[in-house]
């Protein structure tokens, strides 16, 4: 029996977004009597039939708690999560699937290694060093850490082209640096940014890199390998799956000499009285009974974006980008951030109008049946060094179309209208 | 209700959210020049938007004598700044207090005496960010920041 669901109907085929479309059912919801255009996916993503169908299957046929029982039911579902896991590792390329642990989120995995790896490597002196395009998840962890431990956090520092300052790595990244934690993609820019020469720097002085892949591995083909990435995460909500799950990769000798997260069941391997041993990998991170349906379902949204091929998924996107921006540009009033050529940014566009405020305009937009994300987007420091105080935002996946892009187009010229006189 | 006079067409609800006298007050906020020696002077800020405010007061004799709002926001936070400023300006430290409350409570849905309508007048068209409930907040913004300024200033 298969309860990871069946592989979707696009494999061997082309991508044909129609298709894809059609495996998403809330596409087809109105939204203030128009068709839903959905671009806030850097947000979260909708879910295609195949990973909600997973999830209600699991708990009608399987539901049972991993690891424990010798029953049949308890068989299955330890099994099924860990093909899930199984997945995951492919998908990113990791060489043992022990080095993929399953979190909340993103957010969690982040927090994972500075409570842990960090916590225990660095001490007063030394330096942990992250971008000026980071998420919140992804600053706030590290400025905590570095007061309690006395130690610097450094910021590499991004230009107003949208792209990281590469030119001073040497003297940023420097032999006090114990950690580099850096975006992969910016949420807010959309910039690809050199994780792989980031990695070589970290290398160079002794450090390890965590890469915040919670905007790339949804959206393009992720090697961990290729990268040398010590340490990887993202979140499966916004690659199709499930909320309440995340994943942290990492190399299997660092997560084996880290001390855990989080105590409790799963993550045990003896108890007594007085004391307690640790789980082998990469149960010693996943106290308690693990978020397993979700889990599953994460694996069938891997096997989708698998079928559908990482490299169409790109391209996809980088059409749809190149085109946006252009339309974009075209409008009067518009300021876009972040780099201006599409081949360095993914499907994430954030803009201002010059006289519409980025709330009205989701206002309006929401009034079209398009929705976008406005605000600080989790990035108050980098919005603000844009001398803005919010954005809004367009992101794309594997189901927009040109002819959202142009409904987008079109909706902010209708509140243009509306508002400026 | 009071339509606006441009109508909304494909942005369908919009004209319950922004009627005539707030885009008015959008595009016009008044009472927006500095107060000379203000006894109140205090910045609001809504981190979730940006939107962030600066509010200065006179109050002589237990009244509010001068007024003055700048700031920047989204339509609805600016038109109701100035909305607010009109309405406060030349009122007892009470009356201004208990507009809040009428304010708020327009907000959350309830029902407003005759009295409390006729003192609130035109920001009534506010009443439609009910149906917005996102952006209550964003209407709220100075009326908040104002009111706990005046009740701490009365204090001292």
């Amino acid at each position: 029996m298969s309860i990871t669901g069946p592989g979707t109907k696009l494999r061997g085929r082309e991508f044909d977004v129609a298709t894809v479309r059609a495996d998403f059912p809330i596409l087809s919801r109105k939204i203030n009597d128009h068709p839903l255009v959905y671009l806030d996916n850097a947000a979260t993503t909708q879910k295609p039939r195949q990973v909600i169908d997973a999830i209600s299957n699991y708990y009608e046929q399987t539901n049972s708690n991993v690891h424990r029982g010798v029953h049949t039911l308890s068989i299955e579902a330890t099994n099924a999560y860990e093909v899930a896991r199984a997945k995951v590792a492919k998908f990113i390329n990791a060489p043992r699937h022990e080095s993929v642990i399953w979190t909340r989120n993103t957010s969690e995995s982040l927090n994972l290694v500075a409570a842990t790896w960090a916590d225990k490597n660095v001490g007063e002196g030394d330096n942990i060093v992250i971008t000026a395009m980071e998420h919140h998840s992804n600053i706030v962890p590290w400025q905590q850490l570095a007061a309690r431990k006395h130690a610097e956090l450094r910021y590499l520092a991004a230009g107003k082209d949208g792209l990281l300052d590469m030119a001073n790595i040497e003297s940023i990244i420097d032999s006090r640096t114990k950690i580099v934690s850096a975006t992969h993609i910016s949420n807010v820019l959309g910039t690809v940014n050199p994780v792989a020469e980031l990695a070589n720097r970290a290398h160079e002085v002794g450090a390890v890199i965590l890469i915040d892949a919670a905007q790339s591995v949804p959206h393009m083909a992720v090697d961990v390998q290729a990268i040398d990435a010590d340490f990887l995460c993202f979140s499966a909500h916004k690659m199709l799956g499930p909320t309440g799950i995340g994943v942290l990769y990492g190399k299997y000798d660092l997560l084996d000499e880290m001390p855990p997260f989080m105590f409790g069941g799963d993550m045990i391997l003896e108890v007594t009285y007085e004391d307690a041993k640790w789980n082998e990998l990469p149960y010693k991170f996943e106290a308690g009974t693990p978020n397993i349906a979700d889990a599953i379902a994460t694996g069938v949204a891997v096997d989708y974006l698998m079928d559908l091929e990482m490299d169409n998924v790109w391209e996809h996107e980088q059409q749809l980008t190149a085109y946006a921006l252009d339309r974009l540009t075209a409008l009067n009033g518009i300021t876009i951030f972040g780099p201006e050529d599409p081949a360095l940014r993914g499907g994430v566009i954030s803009f201002v109008h010059d006289k519409i405020h980025p709330h009205d305009l989701g206002t309006a937009l929401d009034q079209q049946g398009i929705a976008i994300r406005t605000g600080h987007h989790c990035a108050m420091p980098l919005i603000r060094s844009y001398d803005v105080v919010a954005a809004a935002r367009a992101s794309f996946y594997v189901y927009n179309t040109k002819t959202e892009i142009d409904a987008l187009v079109s909706g902010i010229s209708d509140t243009e209208r509306y508002f400026v006189r | 209700m009071m339509g606006n006079a441009s109508g909304s067409g494909s942005l369908g609800e919009l004209d319950d959210l922004y009627e005539a006298i707030i885009l008015d007050h959008y595009r016009n906020p008044r009472n927006t020049d500095p107060v000379d020696s203000p006894d109140i002077d205090l910045e609001v800020n809504n981190p979730f938007c940006g939107d962030e405010f600066q509010i200065q007061m006179k109050v002589e004799n237990d009244a509010v004598t001068a007024v003055g709002i700048t700031g920047r926001g989204c339509a609805i936070s600016q038109a109701s700044a100035s909305l607010l400023a009109e309405l406060v300006e030349g009122k007892k430290s009470g009356e201004v207090r208990a507009s809040v409350s009428s304010f708020r409570r327009l907000l959350q849905g309830e029902e407003l005496s005759e009295e409390e309508r006729d003192v609130l007048g035109d920001i009534e068209a506010l009443g439609g960010v009910r149906k917005f409930p996102i952006r209550i907040k964003c209407a709220l913004l100075s009326w908040v920041g104002l009111d706990d300024a005046l009740k701490e200033h009365l204090a001292k």
